[in-house]
């Protein structure tokens, strides 16, 4: 063995020893991971259901039984009934309530006469995202209803959902989600550990041996890279296995994606190491430059496109942005080149930016 | 590289045998907005097979010099060539030749000892096939054999710092550079780590570079380099530099009179290089043409002076006196006014425990200190020092036994109590980021002193301490012995009856040390009881009373001199403090094991 791989091989197994010695690194490399996706998804949703809604029937008639049933089968509504329009009002007011229908007395009449029957629908604005998609799910089961009736009622819109044919924002965040699960892994962790080796003099140590600085970089990427894809394997198989998120692309393509992603995060976090040399340093920065923006500006929550246009030029220098991009479409659209193209095209030019000015900064010396 | 590689033409040629040819090397450093010059134009060199020592305070820019010779940092102006090559045109060469232990050992303490070696054996290359006896010789030498197992950073501090060495010896290097190892070390890992150097020297005919603030431990060097304040003030043979004191050092005693008053009274006469208290007596060390029949302090008419062997710390305060121009009296001391040293013991401690749970860190200790004594704590790291400090000061609960401190126990005591009491922790704690003026304000605020009384004290501090040209620097900025002064100042800001001090000069240059202790002395004078906790031996000269503490344990408690007295054998006539420390661990560990068996 030549005395350079020595080196290396030296290297890498110390690295390997400390990761299975030190709870936190394998904390931050799976427990971290699993509980982040179970705390998205399971707590966090993006989507209403069993919404409180009101009732209010003011003449009973087999039709309006019928329409009220299509709301109490739905599992998106739990439904609750009022004697009137005052009490149903008063619930709304106090919050018991996100809204409410209202079927008039002349509901059954109006169909029958074949004129349009009116429903009232009464939503509390406070929150006006859980607003919306009430207004909307009322307004599908009232469609779905009409058409059942036969009714020559106007025929509402026929909304068609591609691509999360489910509508289920899990399907969708989970995906987003490994993005910002392997940033911390990339990133926050190579530089702890890095800024570790300066705290306790054990960089200095190194620095007078014959290792070369790529030496010492190259050991720190394999390890760190391998406990980075062994986080994402165990992301995969929750978000695949446990909440059933459909994986619909090429697991070649999701595997080379991951390996750009992970390569621009340890650039990242190799970067950050050469600046602070003390762990607390090293994380407030590598959370502050790659984790929250990897939360905020990714694309994994809020949509890009509905960003003010400056921010959303902040975006392109995100990696996790285009990691995200490609996560969605793999995982809920399959393997579509034209998306995945300019997107792996990125990663590739982020992972030889950071990791190119990693070994720029990095000089065997400590001024 | 070719041009960086060619010798200026005021250079030296470079000399392939010698280890170190240094030539007018400079570095400066930002603190702050502040320039700090850390070498400032060091030439030197060093020759093969000996142990170089690298000896100065802490801040005279050994650890610069160590790290630029390693090829860790560059250098502003000047060159260094170890074995012939310049170190800046090939630190990879140079870093072949070399090995390096920093101060901070560079061990891995989540590796065992024996991946450890692994680690170092495979960066520097060393063979496969050569590692068994290799380890063998190394775990044999540093006697960490039957440790191989265990992680590093469960060892004890000695046998981490053996480690350290351990795994900087694993390929055997042309040039070993060693970076303060003996600090914070307890004295008899420091024997036994002299012994592997000196053994390193000469069984493998190695060069070593080894750097200590620890002036006593110069004479087992070689050869010195004395740095001070970024310059080289001395280099050569240790025996050269004590035997330029030859004839110069005497003893001096006043029978029925106060050594703290005699030394007082020596420090300023003319023609008086040191005198510092060393036991009972004063050790007096005169300039060149200083007769000792000369010498007659006012009010002493009774004057024993009895010649002394000289040390090479005399040297070293010879040439900063030389230097700076600084008499030994450093201030004005008021030692009029000199206390009878009453019997009431202000600080007592009957039979104190303290447990951790199963850990017995503080076992059964007794001891009182009268009023005006300056008393000691003598120990190594972990002997249960700073738990009984803690206790004293009322922060530790005790698990059993009394204490009082003048007449409270400070666990239950109120803030008036507490207010009798002034605290020098070992490194300052003082405001970084404050001036000095903000500082003492700040204390004298926080010691509840009235408005009037606030400006009196601070007025005093900066006035005592001469801090009131640096009233509005900044604390952090400042030189470690101005630091110390500041501190001490604001530990005494509320006048306390007890003074508390944590390691107070440990790392400070000589000069600093005595111009502290100084203080401290007229202090006591005053009648103010003073309990200093130590693991450095000097520091332990200085006190009128000690105890000698090993794992929780007193082992022998007296005057210095007593304990120094009862260290004395045939083989040693003249043993020091650290020689009596040394006897006294050993004789208890030799018990303990025997009561094992």
């Amino acid at each position: 063995m030549t005395a350079r791989l020595l080196r290396l091989r030296g290297l890498i197994r110390k690295e390997g020893l400390q990761i299975l010695r030190d709870p936190s690194s394998i904390a931050i490399a799976f427990i971290l991971p699993a509980m982040l996706l179970m705390l998205f998804g399971y707590g966090v949703s993006l989507d209403a259901r069993n919404v409180a809604l009101g009732l209010v029937v003011e003449q009973k008639s087999a039709a309006a039984a019928s329409l009220t049933a299509q709301f109490r089968h739905s599992p998106y509504f739990a439904p609750q009934d009022f004697a009137s329009a005052a009490a149903v009002q008063q619930a709304l007011s106090r919050g018991r309530i996100e809204g409410f229908i209202w079927l008039q007395g002349d509901f059954a009449r109006q169909l029958s006469a074949g004129h349009d029957p009116q429903i009232g629908l009464f939503v509390d604005g406070v929150n006006a995202n859980n607003a919306r998609l009430i207004e909307n799910y009322v307004q599908q089961s009232w469609a779905d209803w009409a058409a059942q009736q036969g009714a020559k009622t106007a025929i509402a819109v026929q909304p068609r959902i591609w691509f999360n044919p489910a509508v289920s924002s899990r399907d969708y965040l989970v995906p987003g989600l490994i993005a910002v699960i392997m940033t911390l892994t990339g990133a926050l962790l190579t530089a702890m550990v890095i800024a570790r080796e300066w705290e306790r003099g054990t960089m200095e140590a190194l620095m007078v041996t014959r290792v070369s600085m790529d030496e010492i970089l190259v050991s720190k990427i394999i390890p760190y890279f391998l406990l980075g894809m062994g986080g994402m394997v165990v992301a995969v198989l929750i978000a695949v296995g446990l909440f059933g998120v459909p994986l619909l692309g090429s697991l070649l393509v999701l595997g080379l994606a991951a390996s750009l992603f992970m390569l621009a995060s340890l650039g990242m976090g190799l970067l950050i190491s050469t600046v602070a040399k003390n762990q607390f340093v090293a994380g407030q920065i590598a959370i502050i430059t790659t984790f929250l923006p990897a939360f905020i500006l990714s694309g994994f929550i809020f949509d890009i496109s509905s960003m003010p246009v400056p921010i959303q030029w902040l975006t392109h220098i995100v990696a996790a942005r285009y990691f995200v991009a490609i996560l969605q479409t793999l995982f809920l659209a399959g393997t579509v080149w034209s998306v995945l193209v300019p997107n792996l095209f990125a990663l590739l030019m982020m992972a030889v930016f950071f990791l190119g000015a990693a070994r720029l900064a990095a000089r065997k010396r400590l001024d | 590289m070719v041009v960086a590689a060619m010798p200026a033409p005021n250079e030296p040629e470079p000399d392939s045998a010698k280890p170190l040819v240094i030539a007018g090397i400079t570095r400066h450093f930002h603190i702050g907005k502040r320039l700090v010059t850390a070498l400032d134009k060091v030439s030197a060199s060093t020759a093969p097979g000996l142990v170089t020592g690298l000896i100065g305070p802490d801040g005279a820019g050994k650890t610069t010099l160590m790290r630029l010779i390693a090829g860790l940092l560059r250098a502003d102006a000047g060159s260094i060539h170890v074995f012939g090559t310049d170190v800046r045109a090939a630190p990879l060469v140079v870093q072949g030749m070399i090995s390096y232990m920093p101060q901070r050992f560079g061990l891995y303490e989540d590796l065992t000892v024996g991946e450890n070696l692994d680690l170092y054996a495979d960066l520097q290359g060393v063979a496969t096939a050569a590692r068994a006896a290799r380890y063998a010789e190394l775990l044999h030498m540093t006697g960490l054999a039957d440790f191989t197992a265990r992680l590093a950073g469960r060892l004890s501090g000695g046998m981490k710092q053996k480690l350290g060495l351990a795994c900087t010896l694993i390929r055997p290097p042309r040039l070993l550079l060693l970076d303060e190892p003996t600090v914070g070390v307890d004295p008899v890992s420091r024997r036994e780590l002299w012994q592997i150097v000196d053994h390193l020297v000469r069984k493998a005919g190695m060069s070593v570079l080894l750097s200590t603030a620890y002036l006593d431990e110069a004479e087992r060097c070689d050869e010195v380099l004395l740095l001070h304040e970024g310059q080289l003030i001395g280099s050569g043979q240790p025996g050269d530099f004590t035997q330029a004191m030859a004839g110069r050092s005497f003893q001096v005693r006043a029978p029925g009179r106060s050594k703290r008053a005699l030394q007082a009274a020596l420090a300023p006469l003319a023609g008086v290089t040191d005198a510092v208290i060393q036991g009972e007596a004063v050790r007096l060390v005169l300039d060149a043409h200083t007769l000792p029949a000369t010498i007659s302090p006012p009010g002493f008419d009774d004057l024993r002076i009895t010649p002394a062997a000289p040390r090479f710390e005399d040297r070293f305060v010879d040439l900063l006196r030389g230097k700076t121009g600084a008499t030994a009296a450093v201030m004005p001391v008021a030692a009029e006014i000199i206390a009878p040293v009453a019997a009431e013991a202000v600080i007592e401690a009957v039979h104190l425990v303290k447990q951790f749970g199963a850990f017995t860190a503080v076992d059964d200790i007794s001891f009182s200190v009268r009023r005006g004594e300056i008393f000691g704590l003598l120990g190594a790291n972990g002997a249960g020092k700073s738990t009984t400090f803690r206790m004293l000061c009322g922060l530790l609960p005790a698990t059993s036994g009394h204490l009082r401190v003048d007449g409270y126990d400070l666990r239950h005591a109120t803030a008036t109590a507490r207010g009798r009491l002034g605290y020098m922790a070992q490194k300052f704690s003082l405001y970084g980021d404050l001036s000095v003026m903000q500082n003492l304000r700040f204390f004298a605020a926080a010691y509840g002193l009235s408005r009037q009384r606030r400006a009196e004290r601070i007025g005093w501090a900066l006035r005592e301490f001469e801090l009131a040209p640096l009233a509005d620097a900044t604390s952090r900025d400042l030189p470690l012995g101005f630091k110390q002064r500041m501190a001490l100042a604001c530990a005494l800001m509320h006048e306390p009856d007890v003074l508390f001090l944590d390691e107070p000069t440990s790392g400070v240059d000589p000069l600093a040390r005595r111009e502290f202790w100084q203080r401290i002395n007229a202090l006591a004078e005053r009648g103010v009881t003073v309990l200093v906790t130590t693991h450095f031996m000097d520091e332990a000269e200085y006190c009128d009373r000690l105890v000698i503490m090993a794992q929780g344990r007193i082992l022998a408690a007296g005057t210095s001199e007593a304990l120094k007295q009862a260290a004395r054998t045939a083989s040693q006539p003249e043993p020091s403090m650290e020689d009596a420390f040394i006897a006294l661990i050993m004789a208890d560990s030799a018990k303990t094991t025997g009561q094992a068996a």
